[in-house]
């Protein structure tokens, strides 16, 4: 009982959390069904829920879930009092308005703390449920939400189409999102589709025991690549554009792999890499008055990456005895020494100052330019390709393994007679090879450079996607920059919010999944292998620490 | 003999006796060049110093903070700077409605002294959840996962002031009295800074007292010897790591209030650059050192505000100004790179370096 307070007040503290810094103001003005449910509902919804699951026993599930909505009452109550938004600009009448569903304090209170009730008890009856049944819920209401949220890209993909598909999406949306009735179809389809290939995957399981892990991979990866080359062209310039950026982020998420979780090097500094290939490139091709040079694109991005490879030498060269928190300290000092140059006057008639350059040409293919974001994504994803093969035959290469040792052990590793000052200088000069690729593709994306697009959150963002995705996996990559850069891209309205979303998830996924959401082998091994190690450990420890 | 000596020269050794050279370089002839020159009378070098030993003093108390909790937890407090921003905000919400009314210009030692008091409850409650909720569950992991979860929570922080207080920029109250100055000697002090860096020494004293005196000091500094052996000795671990996030705390909110009351302004980013340079003042004192940090603290204070004129105006820099983060940035790099423990060169940092 106790515990299932504890874990509904914990929850509560969330929930108010996100109505003070504004968040479930901004949720609730986003439909997922028309006229019965918004984002902001849904996600208090499954914060209640979510208690009563973990609280295990019905009885206490819907505890838990009721206490969820104490903090948020008591909120409501205060809020309803006093004016708060004249200090807190996110408790404003409209939130109030929310909460209560413009019934008033005395209601909004009873409507909370009961619907937190059966949410918490809905969530604690999933827990317990059969597998038959989670296996109907879960895929049916996250089908709902991504319908209901991506409502507007889903139907201007759809608008594209007549007959069959047009009359669904007649049938399933109206013009401001998700009907009634299509949600609970969405729902049917979604639950049936879901128990169909669980029962294909179990009688598959139990014809084949062990089965071909290897070839399944390749398939499953086959499929990603497939739908990556097909979708931009299917749903029009915004996706391209958002895939786009995805797919430079990719690019640089491979490079920083390279130096944090194959070579164990923390570096903050990673943005500095980016802007000497985006700089390079703007400087060898523009058409402005800072130009050096009127090379072709195809010509500028080969030098750009050589240039790149060369700044991150030189950059290791300094940090080479600096080791673990010291060094990402140090690499972040020295990214932004970079940026302060670039945007001082010092630099200006070199580097055109705060005001950039300007006037970069796109590339072009005998007459056809590259001016799209469809035709400059594709381009990316030839670049990140074959970046990808690159990271993925030095991964299992001499100098990959060499990397892991020195990443496990330096001191080990040196005695081994690992070349330590070569391999860490390979790692920064590698690494900041992607990331100039990927700077120079950016260059030309824009068409003009400016220091202020290379702040520190840059190198923040690439780090905080390959945690996410799990250090040293490459399809971890694709993973961490579709959800971390992807997402937030296509939900504008919550563009303020995306660094809060990053700040949280970089705390949970420590804290819950150190190894990332599609971890390579190796470090899962090593993840699982140090806790039984450590389970021994706490075994050990327990029994002197009992008799006192 | 000198053959030999350069036969077994590397091509690192050769870098960074090179970036020594070059930072001594450009120090002396810009020192030269300027003094040369002449250009700044001793009035604006007495401004600098007076700018340099006021900023320095904050400095100093917000690298305790980093230095006791690296000495006690050997993890960097990425988000110690977005403690101090908390104090800030605390102070701005209280100091706001008491300039309105008046009482700010009326009673400024018990104004201040409520608005002090505000931030360093807000900046300590802060301090003291973010260890219980991000760095306890780390409290035996080894590697990069603390270091990172630490980055989460600093951006966590941030975002959260911003959602709820919005991202503008927002103005300090002035009141004249603080804009007024003493006339010493035929130079002009103005009253902040006087206040600025007398409070701190004084609560910075205070501290060093709580440290070596108190029974919890001296469990902290146990803790930070050998957390195990005094784990053994039966001092509560978790107290003693409550207790160094309380002090640290307090010191970031007071720290935070003088850094906007020099500046005039607080916004939800305003934690970083100071909390990075602190870091580095930890360092350059050795971290775990406490009477370092606060050396370390003044004299980067000094070298931020003095530097960009005295080094890069005699080498013809244009607006040497824009470079101060450039040179205390430089400095934290000299200090990571070549005296990783400190000036100061504390045993317990020299262990792990």
């Amino acid at each position: 009982m106790r515990r299932a307070a504890l874990i509904g007040l914990g929850f509560g503290a969330g929930a108010v959390h996100l109505a003070a810094v504004g968040v479930l103001l901004a949720m609730h003005q986003r439909w997922i069904i028309v006229d019965a449910l918004t984002l902001g509902q849904a996600a208090l919804l499954l914060l209640a829920g979510g208690a009563g699951a973990m609280a295990q026993r019905q009885v206490f599930g819907a505890v838990a879930g009721a206490i969820t909505a104490v903090p948020l009452a008591a909120l409501l109550a205060v809020m309803s009092l006093v004016p708060l938004n004249s200090v807190f600009i996110a408790l404003s009448h409209d939130l109030l308005d929310m909460l209560t569903l413009g019934l008033g304090p005395a209601a909004g209170v009873a409507i909370l703390i009961g619907g937190g009730a059966i949410a918490g008890l809905g969530g604690a009856l999933l827990r317990n449920s059969s597998p038959l049944v989670r296996r109907a819920v879960f895929p049916g209401t996250i089908s709902i939400a991504v319908a209901g949220v991506f409502q507007e890209l889903i139907q201007l993909m759809l608008q594209q189409y007549e007959g069959p598909v047009g009359d669904f999406r007649d049938f399933v949306y109206t013009w401001e999102g998700l009907s009634l009735q299509g949600a609970i179809t969405i729902f049917v389809l979604a639950a049936l589709f879901s128990e169909v290939l669980g029962f294909v995957w179990r009688m598959r399981a139990e014809r084949n025991v062990g089965g071909d892990h290897r070839r399944e991979r390749m398939i499953r990866a086959g499929i990603a690549l497939a739908i990556l080359i097909v979708l931009p062209a299917v749903a029009g310039s915004y996706v391209g554009q958002v895939l786009m950026l995805v797919g430079l982020y990719i690019l640089m998420g491979m490079g920083l792999n390279l130096e944090v979780g194959l070579a164990g090097l923390l570096d903050l500094g990673f943005v500095a890499f980016f802007a000497v290939g985006a700089y390079s490139t703007a400087l060898l091709t523009a058409g402005s008055a800072h130009a050096l040079a009127d090379l072709p694109f195809w010509m500028a991005m080969p030098i750009s990456v050589l240039l790149a490879v060369v700044v991150g030498v030189l950059f290791g060269l300094p940090v080479l005895g600096v080791r673990g928190d010291y060094l990402a300290v140090a690499t972040m000092g020295l990214g932004e020494i970079v940026r302060v140059i670039v945007q001082s006057d010092f630099a200006a008639p070199l580097l055109g100052g705060a005001q950039g350059i300007l006037e970069i040409p796109k590339p072009r293919i005998g007459n056809f330019v590259l001016g799209s974001p469809v035709s400059l994504f594709y381009l990316t994803l030839v670049a990140s390709a074959v970046a990808a093969f690159v990271a993925w035959r030095l991964e299992n290469s001499r100098l990959g393994r060499a990397w892991e040792a020195l990443r496990d052990d330096e001191d080990v590793a040196q005695a081994l007679g690992i070349n330590l000052i070569r391999a860490k200088l390979l790692a920064y000069g590698l690494g900041a090879a992607f990331a100039g690729l990927a700077g120079s593709i950016f260059a030309t994306m824009l068409t003009s450079v400016y220091p202020s697009s290379f702040q520190l959150l840059i190198s923040i963002n690439v780090l905080a996607l390959i945690i996410v995705g799990g250090m040293g996996s490459l399809p971890g990559v694709v993973l961490g920059s579709i959800v971390l850069i992807g997402l937030p891209e296509l939900l504008r309205e919550f563009g303020e919010y995306r660094y809060l979303f990053y700040g949280a998830v970089l705390i949970v996924m420590m804290r819950l999944r150190p190894e990332g959401l599609w971890p390579s082998d190796v470090r899962q091994r090593e993840l699982h292998a140090a806790d039984e190690t450590l389970a021994l450990d706490a075994g050990a420890d327990a029994v002197p620490a009992q008799p006192r | 003999m000198v053959g030999r000596y350069i036969a077994r020269l590397n091509a690192v050794d050769v870098v960074l006796w090179g970036l020594r050279v070059g930072v001594v370089a450009v120090v002396v002839i810009g020192t030269a060049g300027t003094l040369i020159k002449g250009r700044y009378n001793a009035a604006q070098w007495f401004d600098f110093v007076m700018f340099g030993l006021t900023i320095g003093s904050i400095y100093a108390q917000i690298a305790l903070g980093y230095t006791m909790v690296y000495g006690v937890l050997r993890l960097i407090n990425f988000a110690h700077g977005d403690i101090v921003m908390t104090g800030a905000f605390a102070g701005y919400f209280v100091a706001m409605p008491l300039d309105r009314s008046g009482f700010l210009e009326d009673q400024p030692v018990v104004a201040m002294a409520a608005v002090l008091l505000v931030a360093v409850i807000v900046s300590t409650s802060v301090a003291v959840l973010t260890e219980r909720i991000a760095y306890r569950p780390f409290r035996r992991v080894v590697g990069l996962a603390p270091l990172i979860c630490a980055i989460g929570v600093s951006f966590f922080l941030e975002q959260t002031f911003r959602g709820m207080f919005g991202s503008a920029v927002k103005s300090y109250p002035d009141p004249p009295w603080q804009r007024a100055a003493f006339h010493v000697l035929g130079f002009n002090v103005p009253r902040i800074d006087v206040l600025v860096i007398g409070l701190a020494l004084l609560f910075m004293g205070l501290l060093y007292l709580v440290v070596q005196r108190t029974r919890m000091g001296t469990a902290m500094r146990a803790v930070a010897e050998d957390g195990e052996a005094a784990a053994l000795m039966g001092i509560d671990v978790n107290k003693v790591v409550v207790f160094t996030f309380v002090l640290g705390g307090a010191m970031a909110g007071i720290a935070g209030v003088f850094y906007a009351f020099v500046y005039k302004q607080v916004y939800f980013l305003m934690g970083f650059t100071p909390g990075i340079k602190a870091f580095g003042a930890a360092v350059l004192g050795g971290i775990g050192n406490i009477p370092g940090a606060m050396l370390g603290g003044f004299f980067l204070g000094m070298v931020e505000s003095v530097g960009p004129t005295l080094f890069l105006d005699g080498i013809g820099i244009p607006a040497p100004y824009q470079l101060r983060d450039l040179i205390a940035f430089t400095l934290l790099i000299m200090v990571l790179i070549f005296r990783p423990h400190g000036l100061l060169g504390e045993a317990l940092a020299r262990k792990r370096a």
